[in-house]
């Protein structure tokens, strides 16, 4: 079913045509009696669902659906935060996307805190990653990895599932701390995305403190 | 290298390919349900009203007891003409017009904040109580629970009117204008409908 409503502009003229609607009952009701308002009632009911459902057929598609990619390119989507730019998850970009034409996007999830995720109070972890992700792509170019960058939800599995609506991946590389300093193993990040996604997932463990 | 990839082929599970199935942004959406869902909590109220007052034919409102119809009227009048300012303050980031999101921001949080403390002031001068029968009871909870939700209206509006204050938003980005809009226009037509049914018929 199409969603009636897509935007404040939208619920707005939702919110007249609401007011017109019980105008017309309530006047309907004072000028001809209980009786006239019901009559009313019933014809800008059912002209409003007339109407709807007419919408509905003769509704057109207003975003475009995601084009499929050449058969013979291999997409390889990254998710990494603060080991985006590790040398261990370089190598394996690299060894990924060797062998063939190939597409790298790189999703940083913008880490915030619970307060300012519920105020929506997101620019200054948004900028955060996109610093990272910069840096990290910057490293990848001189390593010959052509790759693009986009800064995620701070939930790393709704990251994921976003960048999977407009990049349709072969392959997904989770990149996280080892364990034991890894939140995002802690809350069983790469288990769940293997429940949820059809695409195949390698795990990339980064110690960046070794790598100092 | 090959038995790498072997291992990741064998690692295939669960879901097709995501697709806008909906063609609509995951976080409008999200909201509608939200409103969907709303709708169905208020249409419970509703149908209790519709018990009590048509089935059972009590009368309406019960006496001795009146309704503030004109300042329950020039209320609603007051929270159309919020819509109206939030409506404006969208269309003007649309054009990034910053100056006119900040009036329009802070006018609506305004007139959505008289809207309650009047019904508040409304609530303490109206001779009756909840526990005054069904009419009462029935009447505190539909304009209670409408009023909850202006209160949560207000929150969002706060919030937004606050990072609009910190210049969070621009013509490219304004899904924090655009979703509490939907919230607050959605909390208006339901006052139309409770002023109606409550109120006026």
């Amino acid at each position: 079913m199409r969603n009636p409503l897509r935007s404040e502009a939208e619920a707005y003229r939702f919110l007249w045509l609401t007011i017109v609607y019980f105008a017309a009952i309530v006047l309907a009701s004072l000028v001809g009696g209980r009786w006239w308002g019901v009559g009313v009632f019933v014809l800008l009911t059912a002209v409003g669902a007339w109407l709807f459902l007419r919408r509905e057929e003769t509704g057109e598609m207003t975003r475009e659906i995601p084009a499929r990619r050449p058969a013979d390119q291999k997409r390889i989507l990254v998710v990494a935060n603060e080991t985006v730019g590790g040398q261990t998850l370089r190598e394996t970009i690299r060894d990924k996307a060797a062998g063939g034409p190939s597409q790298v996007l790189v999703v940083t999830p913008a880490l915030n805190s619970p307060l300012k995720y519920w105020v929506s109070d997101e620019d200054d972890a948004r900028a955060a990653a996109q610093l990272r992700l910069d840096a990290s792509l910057a490293r990848l170019a001189a390593d010959g990895i052509s790759a693009r960058g986009e800064v995620g939800d701070s939930e790393p599995l709704t990251a994921l599932e976003d960048a999977l609506r407009t990049f349709g991946a072969d392959e997904i590389i989770i990149s996280t701390h080892p364990e034991g300093r890894s939140h995002w193993l802690e809350q069983g990040l790469v288990t769940k995305a293997r429940e949820r996604f059809t695409v195949p997932i390698t795990h990339v463990v980064v110690d960046l403190e070794a790598e100092r | 290298m090959a038995a790498a990839h072997a291992a990741a082929e064998h690692e295939h599970h669960g879901p097709p390919a995501p697709h806008y199935s909906s063609r609509v942004s995951p976080s409008v959406l999200g909201m509608f349900l939200f409103i969907a869902s709303e709708i169905m909590l208020f249409g419970a109220f509703f149908t209790a009203y519709f018990f009590v007052r048509v089935v059972n034919g009590t009368p309406w409102p019960t006496p001795p007891f009146h309704l503030p119809v004109f300042v329950a009227g020039v209320n609603t009048a007051i929270l159309v003409t919020s819509s109206f300012t939030m409506h404006w303050a969208l269309q003007s980031i649309k054009r990034d017009n910053h100056n006119g999101l900040k009036a329009g921001m802070l006018l609506t949080f305004l007139l959505g904040l008289t809207f309650l403390v009047t019904q508040a002031r409304e609530y303490s001068r109206i001779g009756f109580n909840t526990g005054d029968g069904a009419f009462a009871t029935i009447f505190f909870c539909l304009t209670g629970l409408h009023g909850a939700h202006v209160f949560v209206g207000l929150t969002l509006l706060l919030f937004t009117t606050v990072r609009a204050f910190r210049g969070h938003f621009s013509s490219a980005h304004h899904h924090g204008v655009e979703i509490p809009g939907i919230y607050w226009h959605f909390v208006d037509a339901m006052w139309i409908v409770v002023y109606t049914t409550v109120y006026i018929l």
